[in-house]
């Protein structure tokens, strides 16, 4: 027996149970319609209140915590300048400004920014639109649904973490040191040849001997490998290969660093309400609602900033250990090392040398970070230093290889210095850089703040909808709705009558409780999630057309009353049946399918759910309601 | 409202004729000019541009072309002030950036030039939708045998599977004959279509089942024609309503969910008429009779 039959029997003996002629039963089917009611009705609710147009100002310094005189001055600014506010009070963090008009939360955002950040980059301002269900309905877990970026405008991006660059710089490290060893132990390995090979490192020796002893003296130092004796290019050789433990410990960091990073990067741009989220193992979801631009967004969410502070090599260092480099139109000879990176970095703020009115980015080092600037700089005074900018873009580019497309990814990096000055005194935690432009000092100083990527991401999906379609798309979607719900409406009651008032009442509860079951779901509503919606209202009154004519049918043969009954026992296995098909496919969108497809899977699946409660108990409990307590001689269907 | 007396099963073969010159032109459509995939399964960059007049696309494609954009496919898009242009990854430049390139371009010469969207899909994502829309076609179309196998049984299930075949053909077949794009939503709508196609055949199907039992004197072409004509009402009525929501969609639903709406109209108008005609001819051809009825439930014990 189908799946659906059996539900179908089960419900048949409860109708059976609920029959006319027993109104105990009855009332529970309307206790139960009652309680849909009220419940759909109350979660239903929120989606009623339109949101405010607000801004959300947040504090880029690490502890976040905002002064209580914040709320006083952002209000005398801006009604000084002509914009009046709604209202505006504290969440946590963060001070959230209401205006009357989206207009007005716009020209609020250019005065604030510029207004704040007068000095330095102290407060990051985002568009936010604010609720405005009230506070009885929040605590009972009333929210209204989320829209989707294709309604509310905004960026989607897919970002794939090149997990395998993670593996590969942890084996060309351990490589290093494994030479390390090999040298102080005295084993001669081929050393002109890389020994990275695919996923392994390979090395190969004179003779089988220093490779047993090669394999001894790796023992320790290669724990987290499988050490393997192997034939490389002809040679005695080892295999190493990291183990799976440590494989899968190195992809997790890399990605929960990149993560932690992304996240950080999302709350410098001052978005209100970002997604940052792990998508399998190597990808990340971003999404930014309200943000447009693109090519902005790109450029602080996929770019890697660093510094690197270095001595300038004295007369003595040898040349093996120097780099050289341009300044300014000549050559600087730093040392190879670093004294210390941008990792040490805890907080960096953008502002502007008070002298010279260049912009630049204050820097706070970490203890480590602070010790090891202050050694180096105590014994080199008179010295000078030289700090080195990197930027690093990842590009992926589409090749065609012997006919073939292929995507090749690749890291574009660029290192230029950008300050040389003599060392006057030991320098300690905290310093202040020169020599950037100000977008560059400013994007800097975000991203030493929000912490490096472990590894480089590419985009490898993009989907960017600007405001204007959005507001359409919402547009559009109500009014398809409307036009549709108006002429299934008219149609019932024309054909129906006082039956297709009953079908109608029970095509509102079906909404309200779509609605509902959306908001407290959390779920998303999208434009294909709308035709949903709009396919359901078309479908959900098949039901009642299935029990309709099936009461129909029977009027030929019984009384009235018996024959409602009959038409809505009979009619339940049909209604389950065609329902079932319907439902399967929306299941298995839901669970295969992405984007799009998820959106309109879900309206759908909660649709086909609604409209089989509503017509089983709504329907019935309304023909009842009209029919149910008296002799009826003729029924108006 | 009277239960109708069509004899439905009098055309049948005319209807089979049609039937089987639809689907045939939809195989015939779909080998030669194959289905136009949308940018979610070939990959690459769409961007659809707003302006505040009207807007030639062969314009913007020779601008595009001088400068270095190749393949690129400019037409204009629900309106004439708005282009969509589309294009694949190109060689050797960034991919990712590839569309906010192409608005800058248009921008520094269109000044009025309003983003709408940037949809870029990359190669591998492209192909892993490919992969994952193929999946979820066959899990749909092996959970609905599945089920018809359980539901139906001998001669019905060949019945409600030769009409599901027929409507996903023709729905397919459509997109090939008038050279549609063939993207996400329209996968889903497919999806639907087989869900709504078998809901159809199926309270036809137990119909005619049912009046097997209940008739035991009329042949069974009377029987399958007593069945078509009690469940006609319900047929209409259903596709009607779901037909005015989807004419609403079409309409004014714009142009992201045409696709949609048009895939879900023609395959409730298809799945509607072969709940008809090509479930219950089928049913004749097999030569159905209640002893057959009686086999398969013995069957189904």
């Amino acid at each position: 027996m189908a799946l659906g039959s059996l539900i179908g029997d089960r419900l048949i003996r409860m109708g059976r149970d609920a029959d006319p002629s027993a109104p105990e039963d009855f009332r529970l089917r309307f206790a139960i319609l009652v309680l849909a009611l009220v419940l759909g009705v109350i979660y239903a609710a929120p989606n009623l209140f339109t949101p405010d147009y607000a801004l959300q100002l947040r504090s880029v310094v690490s502890d976040g915590r905002l002064s209580p005189q914040l709320e006083g001055r952002v209000t005398e600014a801006l009604t000084s300048r002509g914009i009046a506010i709604k209202s505006s009070e504290y969440v946590p963090d963060r001070l959230l400004v209401r205006f009357a008009s989206g207009d007005e939360q716009l020209r609020a955002k250019s005065i604030l920014e510029a207004w704040l950040n007068r000095d330095e980059t102290r407060y990051v301002v985002a568009l936010n639109l604010a609720s405005t269900t009230p506070a009885w309905l929040e605590r009972l877990g009333g929210k209204p649904m989320s829209l989707g970026l294709d309604l509310s405008g905004g960026i989607h991006f897919l970002l794939e973490v090149d997990l395998d660059s993670a593996v590969r710089d942890r084996l060309e490290a351990d490589a290093e040191n494994f030479r390390r060893v090999l040298r102080d132990n005295r084993l001669r390995y081929q050393a002109a040849e890389e020994w990275l090979v695919e996923d392994s490192l390979q090395v190969a020796f004179m003779d089988a001997a220093t490779r047993d002893a090669a394999e001894d003296a790796l023992a320790d130092t290669a724990a987290e490998y499988e050490v393997q004796a192997a034939t490389v290019r002809g040679l005695a050789g080892l295999e190493l290969r990291l183990r799976t433990e440590e494989l899968d410990e190195i992809r997790d960091y890399a990605m929960s660093q990149n993560l932690a990073s992304l996240r950080n990067r999302v709350n410098e741009l001052g978005v209100s309400e970002p997604l940052v989220q792990a998508a399998g193992r190597s990808r990340i979801i971003v999404d930014l609602p309200g943000v447009q631009d693109s090519a902005d967004a790109k450029r602080i969410l996929n770019k890697f900033a660093n510094l690197e502070f270095r001595l300038v090599a004295g007369p003595d260092v040898s040349a093996a250990r120097t780099e050289r480099y341009e300044y300014e139109g000549r050559e600087v000879v730093l040392e190879r090392s670093n004294i210390v990176t941008g990792d040490r970095v805890t907080n960096a703020v953008q502002n502007f040398d008070p002298e010279t009115s260049a912009p630049q980015v204050s820097i706070d080092l970490d203890g480590v970070g602070g010790e090891l600037m202050n050694q180096a700089t105590r014994s080199n005074v008179g010295n000078q230093m030289g700090i080195i900018f990197i930027e690093r873009e990842p590009k992926a580019t589409r090749r065609m290889v012997d006919g073939e497309e292929e995507v090749s990814f690749e890291t574009v990096e660029k290192r230029r210095v950008i300050n040389v000055a003599t060392i006057q005194s030991a320098l300690g935690y905290r310093f202040r850089i020169t020599g950037l432009g100000l977008g560059e000092a400013r994007d800097l100083a975000l991203l030493l703040r929000a912490g490096a990527l472990a590894v480089p991401m590419y985009i490898v999906e993009e989907r960017t909808v600007g405001a204007s379609l959005g507001q359409e798309n919402i547009e559009r979607g109500a009014l398809s709705m409307m036009i549709g719900m108006a002429l299934v409406v008219v149609f019932m009651l024309a054909f129906y009558k006082v039956f297709g008032v009953a079908a109608v009442i029970a095509l509102a509860l079906n909404l309200t409780l779509l609605t509902a079951i959306m908001s407290v779901l959390g779920a998303t509503l999208t434009l294909p999630g709308i035709a949903g919606v709009v396919l359901t209202v078309g479908m959900a009154v098949d039901a009642n057309v299935l029990i309709f004519s099936r009461i129909k049918e029977e009027l030929a043969r019984s009384p009235p009353q018996l024959a409602i009954r009959a038409g809505f026992e009979r009619a339940l296995l049909t209604i389950l049946d065609a329902n079932v098909t319907t439902f399967f496919v929306a299941i298995i969108l839901l669970t295969i399918g992405s984007g799009p497809v998820k959106g309109f899977a879900v309206t759908l699946s909660i649709g086909i759910l609604t409209s089989v409660f509503t017509a089983v108990v709504g329907t019935r409990s309304l023909i009842h309601l009209v029919y149910g307590r008296r002799t009826v001689r003729r029924l108006a269907i | 409202m009277r239960i109708p007396e069509i004899d439905f099963m009098a055309h049948r073969r005319l209807a089979m004729g049609i039937s089987i010159a639809l689907v045939l032109l939809s195989l015939v459509a779909l080998a030669v000019r194959g289905i136009s995939f949308g940018l979610d399964f070939t990959g690459g960059v769409l961007v659809e541009i707003g302006f505040d007049q009207d807007m030639e696309p062969e314009g913007v494609r020779v601008l595009l072309e001088q400068s270095g954009y190749e393949d690129s496919v400019v037409q204009n898009f629900g309106d004439a002030s708005t282009l969509l242009v589309r294009m694949p990854t190109q060689e050797g430049r960034d991919q990712a950036s590839l569309g906010n390139e192409l608005l800058a371009l248009v921008k520094a010469e269109h000044g009025s030039a309003d983003l709408r969207r940037i949809d870029f899909i990359g190669p591998v994502v492209g192909e892993e939708l490919r992969e994952q829309g193929g999946l979820a076609v066959l899990v749909a179309l092996a959970v609905v045998m599945l089920y018809i196998m359980f539901r139906f049984t001998g001669k019905f299930s060949v019945g409600a599977v030769i009409a599901l075949v027929h409507d996903i053909a023709i729905a397919v077949g459509a997109f090939a004959i008038f050279g549609w794009s063939f993207d996400l939503s329209v996968l889903a709508a497919m999806l639907a279509v087989i869900g709504y196609s078998l809901n159809d055949t199926i309270v036809v199907s137990d119909r005619i089942r049912e009046n097997f039992r209940l008739l035991r004197r009329s042949s069974p072409i009377e029987v399958i024609n007593t069945s078509l004509n009690q469940t006609l009402g319900r047929t209409l009525v259903t596709s009607l309503t779901t037909l005015l929501v989807l004419v609403s969609l079409l309409l004014v639903g714009g142009e992201q969910l045409r696709g949609f709406a048009a895939a879900l109209t023609i395959g409730v108008v298809v799945g509607s008429y072969s709940s008809i005609y090509v479930a219950a001819t089928t049913l004749l051809l097999l030569k159905v009779n209640r002893s057959s009825l009686v086999v398969a439930e013995q069957k189904a014990e």
